[in-house]
């Protein structure tokens, strides 16, 4: 184990990894990287390493659990012996049943469960490196893997935390700074600024906790960007693949002199694009071609966030009373 | 009856009333239920509160012995709290093993007790490496009239404070208070349709979308936090209700606690 450092901020205001004080981490987000599952995501904050996958909606086990006016919402955070310095006893412990239920509040309301009655979508969370703030970057996997699996959502889930060090309010604690910091704070939010997970431990004063529920806000806000670019990548690509095709055929006799193999030159060089796309997920600017090819395609069911709107309307009312529901089943535990 | 048809019921009545301003027992919003703590009620124990918030009755013991430190903290005393539902608190707890909401509940009780630093845990050093004194926190809830979570809270918190560390029983020198420097005090409110409530009953748990639990320190600063509950709040509810609870946890201390 390291020790704490005598300083976690230099006179210049940069942190030891290298950061400003409002700098979130490196963030990778790949979608759809699993074949089995109806949803999944490879999720990169930091040297954190988290892979989610979504099951369903799909049949309850054990039966009792199943409700018969929307569909209950699971989720398993679970962490590899092998994520931490010192192997982990495999298996839930206390921490990881309550990130589990924490993190599957914050994202149960954002669900239409009502639309799958007597179903279960079930959200794993794997943690295969941990490195300070695994909680945030599990939710934010899990967020963008449920919209992969097309379930409804009123928008994605976004997540991020911000401390204490040196009597200084920073984004995105690493582990020095989770460890020895004065103070550590999770939240997430959606889009539109609803806050569905908040903890916090350490010591803030009113004054910090308001500054730093602002600056978790914008954190949550440029994750929020990404996960939604990698979705578009992830989906514009799929259907980029498919209009080529088409396209490909009808221009044979335009471009037929100049490039013969013309459909293999097309998936080529669409697969050289996806290749850079990846490689650029972590910024968020430069965009020009995805853009354009996401509203040649489709916003399928990638971005559920602005479609469902008119559904909100009718259930916002409803919504209320699944709550509760759902309130009373967990206090029969 | 089924509960969710009464829950749906109740909720509609809850909602009503929130319109008007008002709350089911007629308090006002952010009014706690009336408080009850009386400490060393189990003799057998190192440190004991019975605590009443309205309906809702517990009993927190301390109990401390010389154990084993852990290897990463060779030199710091050890603080474990459970919290437990018994099914006698309530027909809606089965007996078994903690399920989420009681590990929750523990969990944020350990929260605010460890990160206020309440407990010197460096003084409960004996040996370095060896032996150091271990603090076990247990909360047995007895009877579930809602917002358990504050009651857990202060309880351990007056248990602490009244607790000794039984040095003569293990031949370690005279018996000692427990070394004790903050009083971490927890408030908990919740959104029922847009209005805030403080120490919510169990019907408006109940009915509730949110919780939020803020434990706050003597300086009034914040020790810990924790959103529960699927439903989302707003950053100007949040700060609505940290800012309460800031208050209300000062009256709470000075009315019942003290080192």
């Amino acid at each position: 184990m390291t020790n704490k450092p005598e300083k976690f901020i230099d006179e210049n205001g940069i942190r030891s990894d290298g950061r400003r004080a409002n700098e979130i981490r490196d963030v990778k987000i790949e979608v759809g990287v699993l074949s089995r599952a109806d949803g999944s995501c490879y999720l990169e904050f930091g040297k954190n390493k988290v892979m989610a996958a979504v099951y369903g909606p799909r049949e309850v086990h054990p039966r009792h659990q199943q409700k018969s006016n929307r569909a209950i919402v699971r989720y398993k955070y679970n962490m590899a012996s092998f994520s931490v310095e010192d192997r982990k006893r495999p298996g839930p412990d206390r921490r990881s049943i309550e990130v589990s239920k924490v993190s599957r509040e914050a994202l149960e309301d954002q669900i239409f469960t009502e639309y799958f009655p007597k179903s279960a979508i079930d959200v794993f969370v794997e943690v295969l490196q941990a490195d300070a703030g695994t909680r945030t970057a599990a939710l934010n996997a899990a967020s963008v893997a449920l919209a992969d699996a097309g379930i409804p959502m009123r928008s994605l889930v976004s997540a991020c935390a911000v401390g204490k060090v040196d009597d200084t309010l920073v984004l995105d604690l690493n582990k020095d700074e989770d460890n020895y910091g004065q103070a550590d704070m999770p939240i997430a939010m959606t889009p539109d600024g609803k806050i569905t997970l908040l903890q916090m431990d350490g010591h803030l004063t009113e004054e910090e906790f308001r500054q730093g529920l602002e600056m978790a806000q914008e954190g949550c806000r440029q994750v929020y960007e990404m996960q939604r670019k990698a979705l578009m990548d992830h989906y514009s690509k799929k259907t980029e693949v498919l209009s080529t095709e088409v396209t490909a055929t009808e221009d044979v006799k335009e471009d037929a002199p100049g490039e013969p193999e013309d459909i293999t030159s097309a998936e080529v060089t669409e697969e050289t694009k996806d290749a850079e796309k990846i490689d650029d997920t972590n910024e968020t600017g430069d965009a020009e071609e995805t853009e354009d090819t996401v509203k040649v395609g489709d916003v399928e069911e990638s971005e559920d966030s602005g479609e469902e709107v008119p559904d909100t309307g009718e259930n916002a009312d409803e919504t209320d009373g699944q709550m509760d529901e759902s309130k009373e089943e967990s206090s029969n535990e | 009856m089924n509960k969710e048809i009464v829950s749906i019921i109740q909720k509609d009545q809850l909602y009503n009333l929130m319109l008007k301003g008002e709350r089911v027992d007629g308090r006002a919003f952010d009014e706690t239920r009336e408080i009850k703590i009386e400490t060393g009620v189990i003799e057998k124990a190192e440190g004991s509160a019975r605590v009443e918030i309205g309906d809702t009755k517990l009993i927190a013991g301390v109990k401390i012995s010389p154990g084993t430190p852990f290897p990463d903290t060779p030199d710091v005393g050890v603080l474990i709290t459970s919290l437990e539902l018994i099914p006698l608190a309530s027909p809606e707890f089965e007996s078994g093993p903690p399920r989420e909401n009681a590990v929750e509940l523990a969990r944020v009780t350990d929260r605010g007790i460890r990160e206020s630093g309440a407990i010197d845990l460096k003084k409960l050093c004996i040996i370095e490496g060896e032996k150091v004194w271990m603090v076990f926190i247990d909360i047995h809830v007895l009877d579930d009239g809602g917002n358990i979570m504050d009651a857990a809270a202060l309880g351990s918190i007056a248990a602490l404070l009244t607790a000794t560390m039984p040095a003569e029983r293990y031949g370690l020198g005279e018996d000692t208070p427990l070394p004790m420097r903050d009083i971490p005090v927890s408030v908990t409110a919740v959104d029922i349709g847009g209005g805030i409530v403080f120490d919510p009953s169990l019907e408006e748990e109940r009915v509730a979308n949110t919780k939020l639990t803020v434990i706050s320190n003597q300086e009034g600063a914040l020790a810990g936090m924790q959103k529960s509950g699927n439903g989302s709040l707003s950053p100007d509810q949040i700060n609505h209700m940290v800012e309460v609870a800031c208050k209300k946890a000062q009256d709470i201390r000075e009315k019942f606690l003290e080192i």
